[in-house]
């Protein structure tokens, strides 16, 4: 672990100053894009298609418009611009043209005086399909030729496919060394963000002919980018401020309500509020990308890794979106952490009629690492082996090449995080009832009695239930790939206000619940060494930010904060030279001059012998400081689209989670005793909002281990509510035990290192290889259903290959 | 839908307030959030399930999408806005912000209002040996998608370890 340096600062890095908005969230006064109210507004409603994939006859807006109270209906004909948007491809209608390819694809949009009104109207609205086939495997959209096109005017349905060829597998020379092949298929069903606020926003038309938008979203440049064109606009009329956010994991990357509100306030002149009810923010936002998965590792006696092979599909569903970028992480990232010489991996990002999917928490890594790690338990099991040593044998490590030839620069403690993992304490042996004893037992006050599989009311009387341990390891990029330059700018300002130094900053980027509002400040004080610092509402008034995706944020907008701090903090020591040439004598270098504690100080930290040369309020006075700054991270490569060799990502995120898990084997049920995570931060910025997304990515991957999943059939969504795809309640959730290390990237702002969504990987793999242990069946599907656990003969027998 | 309402008669907060043309088919979270002018009830779900719409409804914790608002007709409502007093957060919220337990805040609301039944109930002795595992239980009905719950079990301890909540396994898990 890597010693700091730096001088703690009251409130800045390093330390838990408390969020600036906790007392607006705790009072209810903090306005969510659900809260906002202008005068005279209008309340927009959305017309969806009921089938997966049908031609549109013909629409009749008439009856919808005649309603009272009715003042727009528009349909793809009333957009007044381009007619499509995308974040990779613009293949996404605004509204349905001609054709709906998926099940819940807008169709039509209604402003009216209230929600109500706005409602019927939508449901006024007369629609002629003619239903067609819908392509809802995904293997035959990939490989059979009969298969209908979701495009037409595509020649198949393969939105990406991006092979990794690194060595020859195949060659005859590795099979000498060969002890264990394992070849096993996976799938992992489609998880829902389920974020708790819904996608709302209010369109407010503005005098010159534009729009100002107030929305809930992860980027606002990004949306401002695709709103403009297709409201025949130049960016500049299109204006966009983020409304308070309730969640987003990445469902709020693509547009959901923004131009359909847009276009109403600019029909109708008015302000216009969209606000999904839960189930139409099941249809309006991408979900994660389900995937079918072929792996095949083979290893030494030793156990380390021969050769591996991955084939792996993702169905991104009727548009773009975000797979081009979900296939390359899934391509890079296929075998995870592991050193091997002899890979190949082929994804595909694929068409179907199937919900659209992109962008969530893990992105394309999430998929992949519940193979691989499954795959590392296979060849473990195989070898008599200890799950984790197979893994400390097989770690990367700084230096190590991945299959796309990309070399790790800087720390890759895998080895150093599995090594603390195992030394965590692992949870009292379960106190199940004695046979015949009477059940429940009584429970003694102050005595941990684990919560039975499937609750305390109703299920076991504890006979069959089994204890199990697993483990998951995940990698993660940080930060956008394959030569994506996702910079971020922030615009500081320094003045003296009531004779106080107060810094300002002003930056485009999303705080949707993580904290970087609270970081943003940090930066600021222990950068210019001041006390008050105010983050200032985002919006498009300043360059962009990038998007609050790929645990970004703290990099890049943390990386451009500081940037424009140091800019800052150079001018302020130039004024002081031009006000005070006498500070200091001729041996002495302006270059030396730190700011702390308000005030400019020579050489750094009062312990080391540093001077005060002048306070902030004397060298500043009346004169305001302000510096805008972008900041890039290193340059990366795309992946060469046949050997998907290149340096495609800027940094790697590592986590390790071990789980505990009781199994009621006759039932099927699970519940997780305790989970532990060692996750490599870097370097902690603020320990608060850091536990809280290791702690909140664990609930997520459990999510996806054990229950969530939007079940579709032939296309069709069939549980758009909480009624039934349900999240982690407090009651799933075990206590998690929690160790971060810091080694520092020598690259990165600080050292630090993107920490959201790693835990979110290891936390899924883990779970199910507890409940492998517990139960002995293979598990090969998630979320895990109690049909694949109960060991119930004729029952949970899963297909695929056993061993080959 | 001018015209349409009804009146609805609150003690909100502990003050009388009226809202006239309130829709019939409203919930008393629509009413609140849309004709009281309090948008802290939250509208994450509108189904029950999340617990985000949390109110006091004459003393117990309700769903309030949930509600026909016309069944809250002259009922005293407690909602977030009423939890703060002049002499600022109430022990509750201030343990949620301190805790970490806030990350988007959708949810924050509702649970407050369950946290501050238990910490009622705790001092009226209604229940007592509060620890980890009855925590779970009691807030089994809201959902938080950003924590993990896990520092929202630190708030509510932190919230319990009162002077006048009995002491002995508050906080133990084991």
């Amino acid at each position: 672990m890597t010693v700091t340096t730096s001088t703690p600062v009251h409130k800045g890095i390093g330390g838990s100053p408390l969020r600036p908005d906790g007392t607006l969230k705790v009072t209810g006064e903090f306005a969510y894009s659900s809260d906002l109210w202008a005068e005279g507004m209008l309340y927009g409603s959305t017309l969806r298609s009921p089938h997966p994939r049908a031609r549109i006859v013909r629409i009749d807006t008439s009856a919808a418009a005649a309603m009272a109270g009715v003042h727009a209906v528009l349909t793809s004909a009333d957009i007044p611009g381009k007619k499509t948007y995308g974040l990779i491809a613009d293949d996404c209608p605004v509204l349905a043209i001609d054709e709906v390819r998926y099940h819940g694809e807008p169709v039509a949009v209604v402003a009216a005086d209230d929600l109500d009104t706005a409602r019927r109207a939508a449901k006024a609205i007369v629609v002629e399909y003619e239903v067609l086939e819908p392509v809802s495997d995904m293997r035959r959209a990939a490989f059979d030729a009969e298969s209908p096109r979701v495009h037409a005017d595509r020649a198949d349905n393969i939105v990406r496919y991006q092979p990794v060829r690194r060595g020859n597998p195949d060659a005859a020379d590795l099979q000498d060394r060969v002890a264990v092949v394992v070849t096993r298929e996976y799938e992992v069903g489609m998880q829902d963000q389920a974020f708790l606020g819904p996608e709302s926003g209010l369109a407010i038309p503005t005098e010159d002919g534009g729009v100002d938008l107030h929305v809930a979203t992860q980027w606002l440049h990004v949306d401002q980018e695709q709103m403009a064109p297709c409201l025949a606009l130049p960016p500049e009329k299109v204006q966009l401020t983020l409304a308070g956010v309730g969640g987003a994991f990445g469902g709020r990357e693509d547009l959901s309500m923004q131009i359909h509100a847009s276009m109403l306030a600019l029909r109708t002149k008015r302000p216009v509020k969209m606000v999904y009810d839960r189930r139409e923010s099941f249809f309006g936002h991408v979900h994660r990308h389900p995937a079918l998965m072929k792996y095949t590792h083979a290893a030494d006696a030793d156990g380390r890794l021969v050769y591996a092979k991955a084939q792996l599909l993702l169905d991104g569903g009727a548009y773009a979106s975000t797979t081009d970028a979900v296939v390359g992480n899934a391509a890079s990232l296929g075998i995870g952490p592991y050193e091997c010489d002899d890979v190949l991996i082929e994804a595909y990002g694929l068409y179907t009629n199937n919900p659209p999917c992109g962008a969530m928490r893990g992105f394309g890594a999430v998929q992949a690492c519940f193979a691989y790690e499954s795959q590392m338990d296979e060849v473990a099991a195989a070898l008599g082996m200890d799950p984790v040593e197979i893994r400390r044998i097989n770690a990367v490590k700084e230096g190590s090449i991945l299959p796309t030839g990309q070399r790790i620069e800087g720390p890759a403690p895998l080895r150093e995080i599995l090594d603390e993992l195992v030394t965590m304490p692992m949870p009292p042996e379960p106190s199940l009832p004695e046979p015949g004893e009477p059940e429940p037992r009584t429970r003694v006050p102050g005595e941990r009695w684990e919560l039975p599989p499937g609750g305390y009311g109703n299920t076991t009387r504890g006979e069959g239930v089994r204890r199990g341990v697993g483990y998951g390891v995940g990698i993660k990029n940080i930060c956008y790939s394959e030569g994506f330059d996702d910079f971020s700018t922030a615009r500081v300002r320094l003045e003296i206000s009531g004779g106080e130094p107060i810094a300002s900053v002003h930056t485009a980027a999303a705080e949707v619940g993580q904290g970087l509002v609270t970081l943003q400040a940090q930066i600021a004080r222990t950068e210019l060494g001041v006390d008050h610092a105010v983050v200032l509402p985002a919006d498009t008034q300043v360059g962009s930010a990038g998007s609050s995706s790929a645990s970004r944020q703290s990099y890049m907008t943390g990386g451009a904060v500081k940037t424009a701090c140091e800019a800052v903090r150079m001018e302020v020591i130039e004024l002081a030279r031009r006000k005070f040439p006498e500070l200091l004598s001729d041996d002495e270098s302006w270059s030396d001059i730190h700011l702390a504690d308000g005030a400019l100080h020579l050489g750094a930290g009062v312990a080391t012998g540093a001077r005060l040369l002048a306070r902030l309020s004397d060298v500043l006075g009346t004169d305001v400081v302000e510096a805008t700054r972008e900041y890039h991270h290193r340059r990366t490569n795309p992946l060469d689209p046949e050997t998907g060799q290149g340096d495609s990502h800027v940094q790697f995120a590592m986590a390790a989670h071990r789980a505990v898990v009781d199994v009621d084997v006759e039932l099927g049920l699970v519940h997780v005793v305790q989970m532990d995570v060692v996750q490599d931060v870097g370097k902690i910025l603020n320990r608060l909002s850091l536990e809280g997304q290791i702690q909140g990515g664990t609930a997520q991957g459990l999510g996806l281990a054990l229950m969530e999943e939007i079940q579709t059939r032939d296309g069709l969504v069939r549980n758009p509510s909480f009624t039934d795809y349900l999240i982690p309640t407090i009651l799933d959730m075990p206590p998690l035990n929690m160790r971060i290390l810091e080694f520092a990237d020598p690259n990165s702002p600080y050292g630090l290192r993107g920490a959201g969504e790693p835990p979110t990987l290891s936390s899924t793999p883990a779970i199910v290889a507890a409940v492998r242990a517990a139960c002995g069946r293979p598990l090969r599907r998630i979320p895990l259903r109690p049909e694949q656990i109960a060991l119930v003969e004729g029952y949970g027998d899963e297909g695929g290959e056993e061993d080959v | 839908m001018t015209g349409k309402g009804i009146r609805l008669e609150l003690t909100l907060n502990g003050k009388r307030q009226v809202a006239t043309d309130v829709p019939a088919n409203t919930s008393l979270l629509g009413a609140l959030r849309d004709h009281f002018g309090l948008p802290g009830a939250k509208n994450a779900c509108e189904q029950g399930e999340c617990g985000s719409c949390t109110v006091f409804l004459d003393g117990t914790p309700v769903c309030s999408c949930l509600v026909a608002a016309g069944q809250a007709q002259g009922a005293a409502v407690g909602t977030v806005e009423g939890l703060a007093d002049e002499d600022g957060l109430s022990l509750v919220q201030q343990a949620f912000v301190t805790a970490g337990a806030v990350q988007c805040g959708f949810c924050t609301p509702g649970f407050l209002m369950v946290v501050r039944d238990l910490q009622l109930r705790a001092r009226g002795r209604t229940i007592i040996n509060l620890d980890d595992d009855e925590v779970r239980e009691a807030l089994a009905g809201n959902l938080c998608r950003c924590t993990g719950y896990e520092k929202v079990i630190d708030a509510v301890r932190a919230a319990l370890a009162d002077p006048d909540v009995p002491r002995r396994s508050v906080g133990a898990s084991g």
